[in-house]
């Protein structure tokens, strides 16, 4: 019994030192960039209007539709391993987006804009390239009240640990659809959480994560008073509003 | 022989009702009959597809309107599916008027219902139920007190005709307004005229866009500035088109936007671009979030969004502490000519689609005219800027009471809303509405996409001169499909490859003429066999 608890242990280890390998080695190996195309640092650097040319790795993808002129395009939230990139409304072909999965490597051609406080490349064309990584959340709770520190991470995958949810309108709802009720389910979902003694207001993306997932069904689980992890993406308007795509209440 | 031959009737016979089948679904549904009387035996379940502001007193309102309706009307049931743009409704009835499954009540554009009418017998023509004895305007088996036709606003209801026909009736109306910062624009050394040029705006707004040295505006004293910013730059230059008398299209369909006067009003625009005064809502964001953070001297942007502006605004998207206390002053758009006003009518109008039950279509029509009602009219207004489109609201002793009460708080009374609805009501003769006809939406966000272009291009430091218009031209031309336009047939759609349905029942009749022949030649060589035998 000894020996075979022995064995089990030994594997799992072994398991657990080739997963933090891995995980090390993605996270650790600094992303080298081919030529012409900019650091993060350089990005960030780069003046509003100007033509910017990254390389990135797809995060999360949102509402691939076609306008009325024909025009395919979707929005991806995406990160390298020194910070995080939005693509607002990327021209791309249903097969395309349909490759466009969370790691994928791509590089990509626009120009920078901010609408709203969102800091984004929009009118952006891309090439899809050999290379993988996913990003782990990276914990905002402690600088949340911090805006300045807080826009340094804008658009990363973040997480905010042990939050209240509050009352998200005067009636004690614990969410709201669409940001003051005027919606139906299907719609955004509003909701507010605390910590340190400010109150945010954080949002269920229904183009990313919409009816049905696991996160929009648990936000309309939620009570007022549960305490709660989370996990999404760090959206700008006019202020912090992050994309909730986990929650975990405690 | 006698199997061949049965066989022979039997595929005619499948071919021919086949080919009824298909002549059926190409057809489309059958013209609509107005019922003798409506069947209240009977149980009618219809759909509602609304739009909202994003304003929760709206889907109130619209909550409340369901289940009066339906306690008047027992037997019927309405759902309502929520909105909040026209774009997703018109792209939602788009996809649904080929699966058969549109909404039975719809609040929607003219522009948008242009499109639907490609379809045969898809969208009702009312004009027969306006004037129905028992069912029509103010008829008299109605069980709620509507309007009679004649006191629908005539300019409002004229909105709602394609070809001839009334095709809607109108919800709500609105008109653009200009939002201003008041405060700002005397501490700039103005004053503000009645009626407000678009030299005046240009001028202070580029008053307004000097800043220090490290990038801080001498107006508001921070680091953020846009004066001018549009929120609907379609509207923009339509506006600017009519004001300048210059071409935009006919009512036939013919484009005419491509002129020089276009190429005069973005070179303006483009100057005024460089000087870091005027910015759009695609570019930058709401108005009513600059004009409320201080931010912005000139806000433009519809009446039913009057609620999102002004240092006191009742909704904001923004944190109240980045709100700045200033004295908001509304007026008209700006004009080149002030002796001669020209702003644009807009808003929800409601339009029925067609059913294989016309009893489902009358009760959709009892649905949308109590829309009519007082009650729903004035409710509705009052939400935002918004005016009734009924003269029998419009003079109602409450509504009059609303708006005499203006200032009175800063919620139902708040002053900027009522002001922007007064703005409407004391200039409906200044009032203009584009030509309808299908593609004329492509030609509205065509002309808007120009502005948004040269903006875009202008802040990208790219060289914007008559070249530069030249293949703006060519490109929107292109991309909006403007030139694929067949001009001597306005109202009728690019036809495109067949339906299936049409290329079955061609099919069909093919097939069903070559059975024909096919037998009409064996029974000839039949008879001649068996003439042939005889002899």
């Amino acid at each position: 019994m000894k020996k075979l608890t022995a064995l089990i242990l030994v594997l799992c280890m072994a398991f657990a030192v080739a997963a933090c390998g891995e995980a090390k080695s993605d996270a650790d190996t600094p992303d080298v960039k081919g030529e012409g195309v900019m650091t993060y640092a350089e990005y960030v650097a780069a003046a509003l209007d100007t033509e910017v040319t990254i390389e990135t790795y797809v995060q999360a993808k949102q509402g691939w539709w076609t306008d009325d002129q024909g025009v395919s395009k979707a929005t991806f939230y995406t990160q390298d391993k020194e910070g995080a990139y939005f693509l607002y409304n990327m021209p791309c072909s249903e097969e395309e987006y349909s490759k466009l999965n969370a790691g994928t490597k791509i590089k990509v051609k626009g120009f920078k804009s901010e609408w709203a406080g969102e800091v984004e490349i929009i009118d952006a064309t891309f090439e899809i390239e050999e290379g993988s990584y996913i990003a782990s959340a990276f914990d905002v709770t402690s600088i949340l009240a911090d805006e300045n520190a807080l826009k340094a991470h804008q658009n990363e995958f973040v997480s905010f640990k042990g939050m209240t949810v509050e009352p998200a309108n005067d009636e004690g709802a614990a969410y709201l659809y669409s940001y003051d009720g005027s919606g139906a389910d299907g719609d955004d979902l509003y909701f507010k959480v605390s910590v340190g003694g400010n109150t945010y207001t954080f949002t269920v993306e229904s183009y990313l994560c919409g009816a049905g997932t696991p996160v929009y069904e648990a936000v309309k689980g939620l009570s007022v008073g549960q305490t709660v992890d989370m996990e999404g993406f760090l959206y700008w308007y006019e202020g912090v509003n992050p994309h909730i795509t986990s929650v975990v209440v405690k | 022989m006698r199997k061949t031959k049965a066989a022979a009737i039997a595929v005619a016979a499948v071919c021919l009702v086949s080919s009824l089948a298909s002549c059926h679904g190409s057809r489309g549904m059958n013209e609509f009959v107005i019922p003798e009387t409506f069947d209240e035996s009977r149980q009618y379940e219809i759909t509602f597809w609304a739009k909202n502001d994003t304003n929760k007193t709206q889907t109130a309102i619209y909550d409340k309107a369901i289940s009066d309706f339906e306690a008047l009307y027992p037997n019927i049931s309405v759902n309502m599916r929520l909105y909040t743009d026209y774009g997703r409704i018109y792209n939602d009835v788009i996809t649904n008027i080929s699966t058969g499954t549109t909404p039975n009540v719809c609040i929607t554009y003219p522009d948008h219902i242009a499109t639907y009418l490609t379809g045969t017998n898809v969208v009702i023509p009312l004009d027969g139920l306006f004037v129905d004895e028992k069912y029509g305007l103010g008829g008299s088996e109605l069980r709620f007190d509507g309007p009679s036709i004649d006191e629908i606003i005539p300019q409002f209801l004229g909105e709602c005709a394609i070809g001839g026909s009334h095709y809607a009736i109108p919800y709500m109306r609105s008109t653009e307004a200009l939002y201003i910062n008041k405060t700002y624009v005397e501490k700039l050394g103005y004053t503000i005229p009645d009626i407000v040029t678009w030299d005046f705006i240009w001028e202070v707004s580029d008053k307004a866009a000097e800043k220090d040295e490290d990038g801080t505006y001498y107006v508001n004293g921070q680091k953020v500035m846009i004066p001018f910013i549009y929120k609907s730059t379609d509207n923009m230059m339509i506006q600017m088109l009519k004001q300048k008398d210059a071409g935009y299209s006919n009512k036939d369909g013919e484009i005419l936007i491509f002129n020089d006067t276009t190429k005069e009003l973005l070179s303006e625009i483009s100057k005024h671009v460089e000087n870091g005064a005027f910015s759009t809502f695609k570019i930058s964001s709401y108005p009513g979030n600059f004009l409320n953070a201080g931010q912005c001297l000139f806000a433009i942007d519809s009446t039913a969004g009057a609620t999102w502006m002004g240092s006191h605004a009742p909704l904001s998207d923004i944190h109240e502490s980045k709100f700045v206390e200033f004295e908001t002053e509304v007026r008209m758009i700006p004009q080149f000519d002030p002796s001669s006003p020209k702003m644009i009518s807009q808003g929800p109008s409601v339009c029925i689609f067609n059913k294989r039950d016309p009893g489902e279509v009358l009760a959709s029509w009892l649905f949308a005219q109590y829309l009519l009602t007082n009650e729903v009219q004035t409710a509705y207004s009052e939400t935002e800027g918004y005016v009734p489109v009924t003269s029998k609201a419009q003079e109602s002793p409450e509504y009059k009471d609303y708006l005499s009460r203006m200032g009175e708080d800063d919620q139902l009374h708040y002053d900027v809303k009522i002001r922007a609805a007064k703005l409407l009501l004391e200039n409906v003769g200044s009032t203009f509405v584009t030509p309808v006809y299908n593609g004329s939406a492509s030609l509205r966000d065509a002309a808007g996409q120009m502005i948004e272009n040269t903006v875009k291009s202008v802040r990208r430091k790219e060289t914007v001169d008559d070249a530069y218009f030249d293949k703006l031209f060519s490109d929107v031309n292109s991309l909006y499909r403007l030139d694929q336009r067949n001009t001597g047939s306005a109202g009728r759609a690019e036809l495109g490859p067949l339906p299936a349905a049409s290329k079955a029942l061609l099919i069909s009749l093919v097939t069903v003429w070559i059975v024909i022949g096919a037998y009409y030649i064996i029974d000839e060589r039949k008879k001649k066999k068996m003439l042939n035998q005889r002899n």
